[in-house]
């Protein structure tokens, strides 16, 4: 009879399941209902974007990171050309640095909505998924108008933006950071008092500070467990140390935590855009430097000297001085950094993805152990993984 | 520079055994034999966290691997990279799964992706190729290939030839 009881059954997730939310694999090892084992099973999405960008110049790179991490597009180009521009040693004018932020966190609040949607639909609460998809095809409007594409934007530029803001804009963003918080409330109001989302939520794929810190989990995994690191606040990059903002932080580390610090942080988000707004004024988007910025059309007809650099940076690109650094932002994921090492030529000679996901999700197997199998679906959800960000 | 780097530096200093500041950024080349010590001591200077571990590859340069640590202290926030050498023929680098149980995932993407080998590794097996893939695809020497577009026969070119890779210059 001892024999009996102790067996284990092997049940294999994945890795087409929506629960997933993307190709995962999951090996669980179960004894009974309970998980002992659990293997991840990575790579089903794996496009080698680290040597594409070893085979292409710095400009032409702009393309991989949105499509890398394709739910928080604007924050994924933005840690890119802030690597390059350490490279480079210039700094963006404050008007494209304003611009950025502005559609940093928008972009943070579109993923942290698309996660609670998906998060709240793997639990059964479907409605929200119809909710949080509406508030974010709002956002996607807006990054259509900015840029001609709702996803795979393309906007940032080293040393600045491709073009400035579409007329109006500035007002259609408070329209949409003015209409948010009071939405969000609802939706908390929806969740909180929900009897299912607390019962599967609370308690369930705890994460101690201890294990945090050994996995070297960042962003709401983090902040959930009560790890107060923050990129924006650590290592202030694109003029973030000069906005009031607050990093919410969880207590209990459980997938409960998670979303209590994933609903506060949109609304800091909120808060950074609208101070973000009022710093917005005239100014250039890009640098004023020909070696790494196109010229202005108008110089074109007028300067040979002008049509000389914009065949070089078309024909051949910038040339940073050899060297490596690694620039970090704060993803909706955690820190999401590249390291670009440079030997002098137009390509880079190593580009590096520091995916937040990917260390998030190797603490996975401690959050599902001896929990039930599901409860690993809400443990996935609740780490909020892009597939295409771990497995790049 | 935040003094309290440059104090951890000269706590390391003896270990290290070249030094290299680039844009505020502080790197370390440890030798190999040492790199473990090198990394438990910067964690308990406060280093918790291993944010990235990967490789670079300096083909046909000797030791032609170059293993990365990218340390982080949260609080006061600091970083410090660390980095080793391995040579081409028999790449081999100790484990810091036991200082980092991070590395565990981030050594397997570097043997999968160069071929080097973590000694003390608990499961070294490949994580992102599959599991009879030939070859480490960021090697300088695999090479990235096009394929023929169907029932046209035509080859793209690969992006190198379309903007071709200049010369390093100096400023």
């Amino acid at each position: 009879m001892s024999e009996l009881t102790r067996e284990t059954i092997v049940l294999n997730m994945g890795p087409h399941h929506p629960s997933t939310h993307g190709v995962l694999r999951l090996m669980v090892e179960l004894e009974g209902e309970l998980i002992i084992r659990t293997e991840p099973v990575i790579g089903y999405l794996h496009t080698g974007f680290e040597k594409e960008m070893e085979t292409r110049t710095y400009h032409q790179n702009i393309v991989f990171p949105p499509r890398i991490e394709y739910l928080a597009t604007m924050i994924e180009e933005h840690a890119y050309v802030l690597a390059v521009e350490k490279l480079l040693g210039i700094r963006a004018p404050r008007r494209a640095e304003v611009i950025r932020i502005i559609l940093g966190e928008l972009s943070r609040i579109a993923s942290h909505l698309v996660w609670l949607g998906t998060s709240a639909i793997d639990v059964n609460v479907s409605s929200m998924l119809m909710y949080c998809f509406n508030d974010r095809e709002r956002i996607m409007d807006l990054f259509e108008q900015v840029s001609g594409q709702r996803m795979m934007h393309g906007y940032m530029r080293i040393g600045g933006l491709q073009w400035d803001l579409p007329e109006g804009f500035p007002e259609r963003v408070r329209a949409v950071t003015d209409d948010l918080p009071g939405r969000l409330d609802e939706y908390e109001r929806l969740l909180s008092d929900n009897l299912i989302w607390r019962e599967r939520t609370e308690g369930i794929a705890v994460l101690t500070p201890e294990d945090v810190v050994r996995y070297g989990c960042t962003g709401p995994v983090g902040r959930g467990s009560g790890l107060n690191y923050d990129v924006r606040k650590a290592f202030p990059y694109g003029g973030y140390e000069e906005y009031d903002f607050e990093v919410p932080l969880g207590r209990t580390g459980d997938a409960y935590a998670r979303y209590l610090v994933r609903m506060e942080e949109m609304r800091q988000s909120c808060r950074i855009i609208r101070q973000a707004l009022e710093r917005l004024e005239p100014g250039p988007v890009i640098v004023d430097d020909r070696k790494v910025a196109l010229p202005p059309r108008r110089e074109l007809v007028r300067s040979m000297e002008a049509v000389i650099h914009q065949f070089k940076l078309v024909s051949e690109g910038i040339h940073p001085p050899a060297g490596e650094v690694y620039a970090a932002v704060e993803s909706p994921r955690g820190e999401k950094g590249y390291y670009v090492v440079s030997d002098g030529s137009n390509r880079p000679s190593r580009v590096r993805v520091r995916s937040a996901s990917f260390n998030n999700l190797q603490a996975l197997p401690v959050m599902v152990f001896r929990n039930y199998v599901a409860d690993v679906v809400v443990a996935i959800a609740s780490i909020d993984i892009v597939l295409g960000d771990v497995d790049r | 520079m935040e003094p309290r780097l440059d104090d951890l530096a000269r706590g390391l200093r003896g270990l290290a055994e070249e030094e290299v500041r680039f844009r505020d950024e502080l790197t370390l080349l440890v030798p190999r034999e040492r790199i473990v010590e090198a990394l438990s001591r910067a964690r308990e200077q406060g280093f918790l966290l291993l944010t990235d571990l990967t490789a670079l590859d300096r083909h046909p340069e000797e030791l032609r691997f170059e293993v990365v640590y990218l340390l982080t202290a949260p609080a006061p926030p600091s970083r410090l990279r660390l980095k080793t050498r391995a040579s081409g023929d028999d790449p081999v680098v100790p484990s810091a799964v036991d200082v980092y149980p991070g590395a565990n995932w981030l050594e397997r993407e570097v043997f999968d992706m160069f071929g080097i080998r973590f000694d003390g590794h608990p499961d070294l097996k490949r994580i992102l190729m599959p599991d009879d893939w030939e070859g480490h695809p960021l090697r300088k020497d695999f090479p990235l290939v096009e394929e023929p577009v169907h029932f046209l026969g035509h080859v793209p070119k690969p992006p190198g030839q379309i903007i071709p890779r200049t010369s390093p210059r100096r400023p």
